[in-house]
């Protein structure tokens, strides 16, 4: 299996997928090597062989570099240049950096990866993500191995749409297509898929993520109050368009006249931050929205358990596990409609993420209609509850041998 | 000898449109006119209007035949303004002088639960409808979704109505059998007609399963199951959704030839025959029936739980009827008939939760995206009604405030603060309201309502 993260190596919630969905295979008894570009040289033991690519081998001029890279689940090459720059000025982050082009880099783990396989046995190659195709097709090349590309997020879903990146665009368009099975986390990823990249339908298969689906009742019961009285509307994730922020404060906006005991809570970072502050105070609801910036994951915790209502507006979300961890506090949620999330919850209030009115209007409801706001959260416990990592290595693992078959 | 009494419910919903928060106080427009006016002209293309013609068909070819129907003020309304062939065709039945009509509530509404001053009022104006589109006075009763208990067939015998329909429950009839009439406990004089469910649900679900080891249900076969009831029995009451010949099970699975067969099957027997409802209840009753507990015919359970089963249902349900004497007294009719359609029980069933968590939904029509969308828009409505009907009671003057609905600012008066409200005032005015909302359902299931204005 590849991929660029693996926990507790991990930058962010893809690295959480590998992490679980090894957990179920390695439960069911498959054997996985787990290969990533870099790790340090101590790599934990776990439920699989966890190898660092950086390692294994000597890249022609650079071994002595042990620095990890900037390759990330959601690296765009524009952000991959920005922190580059910010490197350079110094305003370091941890880590360094060993290469200034994330496609050169991509290549550089896919020599390193076809070196690495050709001493390793396995029966079928499974990648995470557009940024192990090149590592995964090289593998594909050097063994005759079949390949099955996990399809996390799309280039058109990080761009919002339109402005997507030719040479990514290319990349996952020939990965996609030379690959033997795809898995997409959601019927809306599939659909993109088909639409976007052009891909048989067949050749792909809906795999919905998971969580941990234990409900967090004690915390849930402890509500913390920024004043009394005072109820509390959150949107959590990055603060970037993909995730509709500025969605989030026009409805804000809408609902905070009618509803003064009512706060807002954008919790998180991006390269959007800067202009909704402005545009929180534009829209006269300064004193209505706080913006936490960065949260850590236990602070996150808390967010959930205060918070009387969770939003996820997002623009486009190929899956979207944020309201599923809200909801493990009986947090009710609004979720959008362009989310894969949206299919496999049933006990959640559901918006077009255009629609500022609507979403509105349910954030109202979900606050008002107390005895709503009631059979949600009871519920929200039932439904989460029912989720588990299981189900989804059960259908990877499925998928594996009819693979194997063919 | 047995009569193969057919009974058929007709009903049609005015559901709402998706009405916005912030809609509220801005727009009249309650009703989904559009989805509505489609519905309706389906239903009576592919059910109403070719079935009525069946009917038609069978009743002057067999002298002998004879059906019996209900059709809600609702569904009547719907007709007049969307279908009106469909509703000329219901009245060429009636015309027939074989085709009865009972009595029920011109909303379909659960008020007999919430409001027996409101029960009354909609069963006499569904009574008046059926005198002046159909000419005929019902005799015979039967509430919405057949609940029943036993107050119902104390307020039938008040009412002069000589029967009631009700479900042919088994743990009410323990060793009886459906296939007899029986008296109400507590109202002598009322007679209860049982359905069948067994008879009833194998044409009404199975017809077309093929699951189902009976498939496929010939007219032999299941004419021979009413032949059976010969020797223990004198009724076979087959009570059925009129949608069930050609909405629930399609034209091309066969259900209207099956029906067009089956009364001269039924005939060839010469100890059956069909019969009204008014006229199977003229059999003598064989025992006194104790319905304790409210019976319907919905669903596994056969009690309330698809109307008021969650906390959502209730609170509707609450705030609804904690404005009925208001808005009856408001004097403006429009204002009244829009409260009114808003009684009508498919409201509560749309929030209804207990299949949509098993995902389950298909089996059960819902306008609505999710139980809780159906609770948004009710609640919604419902506060922009309050609104109107408090600005009309101002207007009125004289009216004492402490008895309409509180619908101060939408935002600081949730629904259920509105609903302590309402109750501590009815604690001061000698009011028997519950205390909440939690208690006042289980009120319903195991003790029945305490009677009140009747």
């Amino acid at each position: 299996m590849l991929g660029w993260e693996f926990p507790p190596y991990f930058a962010g919630g893809v690295g959480t997928v590998c992490y679980e969905l090894t957990r179920g295979l390695a439960k069911r008894g498959v054997e996985i090597t787990y290969l990533m570009p870099h790790g340090p040289s101590d790599l934990a033991r776990t439920h699989v062989r966890l190898l660092a690519a950086d390692k294994e081998v000597e890249l022609r001029g650079i071994t002595e570099l042990r620095v990890r890279s900037l390759l990330s689940p959601y690296a765009s090459r524009e952000g991959y240049a920005r922190a580059h720059g910010a490197l350079l000025r110094g305003e370091a982050t941890p880590g360094g950096l060993y290469g200034a082009d994330l496609l050169g880099e991509m290549r550089r783990f896919a020599d390193a990866a076809q070196e690495i396989a050709r001493r390793e046995q396995f029966d079928i190659i499974h990648a995470h993500d557009w940024t192990t195709i090149p590592a995964a097709l090289a593998i594909k090349a050097a063994s005759g191995k079949p390949l099955i590309l996990h399809v996390h997020i799309t280039e058109f879903d990080k761009t919002g749409g339109e402005h997507a990146d030719p040479e990514v665009y290319a990349l996952e368009h020939e990965g996609f297509h030379r690959a033997d099975a795809l898995i997409a986390v959601s019927n809306y990823v599939k659909q993109r898929l088909v639409e976007r990249y052009y891909v048989p339908p067949e050749k792909i298969r809906v795999i919905h993520n998971a969580v941990d689906g234990s409900p967090q009742r004690e915390l849930g019961s402890a509500r913390e109050r920024i004043g009394p009285g005072e109820r509390i509307v959150l949107f959590l994730g990055r603060v970037t368009l993909q995730k509709g922020p500025d969605y989030f404060l026009e409805a804000a906006a809408k609902v905070a006249p009618l509803m003064p005991d009512v706060r807002f809570i954008v919790a998180g970072t991006g390269d959007m931050l800067a202009r909704m502050i402005e545009r929180a105070a534009a829209l006269g609801i300064a004193n209505r929205v706080i913006f936490t910036g960065f949260v850590s994951r236990e602070e996150a915790e808390r967010l959930y358990a205060m918070a009387d209502l969770f939003v996820m507006p997002s623009v486009s979300e190929p899956f979207g596990i944020v309201p599923l961890e809200a909801m493990r506090h009986g947090t009710p949620v609004i979720i959008s409609k362009q989310s894969g999330v949206s299919e496999v919850v049933r006990h959640a209030l559901k918006v077009d993420f255009w629609d500022v009115d609507g979403l509105a209007s349910k954030i109202v409801a979900a606050l008002s209609y107390s005895a709503m706001h009631h059979v949600l959260r009871e519920h929200t416990f039932a439904e989460i509850g029912s989720f588990t990592w299981e189900t989804p290595a059960t259908q990877c693992q499925h998928l594996y041998d009819e693979v194997l078959a063919w | 000898m047995v009569s193969v009494c057919l009974y058929f419910e007709v009903h049609q919903p005015f559901r709402l449109r998706p009405y916005s928060v912030f809609d509220i106080g801005k727009s009249e427009e309650y009703f989904d006119d559009e989805k509505n006016a489609s519905i309706m002209r389906k239903v009576a293309r592919k059910c109403y209007l070719p079935m009525n013609a069946l009917l038609l068909e069978l009743l002057a070819r067999h002298p002998q035949f004879k059906a019996s129907f209900s059709i809600t003020g609702t569904a009547l309304e719907q007709m007049r303004l969307y279908a009106p062939d469909a509703l000329a065709s219901f009245q060429r039945l009636a015309a027939t002088g074989r085709v009865e009509l009972l009595a029920e509530t011109s909303h379909h509404s659960l008020s007999f639960l919430y409001d027996r001053d409101e029960f009354a009022q909609q069963v006499r104006a569904h009574t008046q409808q059926l005198e002046r589109l159909f000419g005929q006075t019902p005799s015979v009763l039967r509430n919405t979704e057949l609940i029943y208990g036993n107050e119902l067939g104390q307020w039938a015998q008040r009412a002069g109505f000589s029967a009631v329909l009700a479900e042919g429950w088994d743990p009410v009839l323990g060793w009886r059998s459906a296939n007899f009439v029986y008296g109400a406990k507590g109202a002598p004089k009322v007679k209860l007609l049982l359905k069948n469910y067994r008879l009833s649900d194998d044409v009404a679900f199975r017809f077309s399963d093929r699951g189902w080891s009976e498939w496929p249900l010939t007219v032999d076969k299941y004419a021979s199951w009413i032949d059976d009831a010969n020797g223990n029995g004198h009724v076979v009451n087959l009570f059925m959704d009129y949608e069930t010949f050609g909405e629930h099970q399609w034209e091309d699975t066969g259900i209207f030839a099956f029906m067009r067969a089956l009364p001269a099957r039924v005939l060839a027997h010469p100890h059956n025959a069909f019969a009204t409802v008014s006229e199977a209840a003229r059999n003598d009753a064989m025992d006194e029936l104790d319905f304790p507990s409210y019976v319907s015919w919905a669903d596994a359970e056969r009690d309330l739980s698809a109307w008021i089963g969650n906390g959502m249902q209730q609170a509707a349900l609450d705030e609804l009827y904690r404005l009925a004497p208001a808005v009856r007294e408001a004097g403006d009719p429009a204002l009244l008939e829009r409260w009114r359609k808003l009684t009508t029980s498919d409201h509560f069933y749309y929030m209804c939760t207990k299949w949509f968590s098993d995902g389950d939904v298909h089996r059960y029509f819902n306008p609505y995206e999710s139980p809780y969308e159906a609770h948004i828009a009710f609640m919604n409505v419902l506060h922009d009604l309050a609104l109107r009907l408090n600005v009309r009671l101002r207007r009125k003057g004289g009216t004492d405030e402490a008895r309409t609905p509180r619908a101060r600012a939408f935002v600081t008066q949730t629904p259920s603060a509105q609903l302590r409200v309402a109750r501590r005032d009815d604690a001061r005015s000698g009011g028997d309201r519950e205390s909440s909302t939690q208690e006042r359902s289980n009120f319903i299931n195991t003790r029945s309502l305490s009677e009140r204005g009747a």
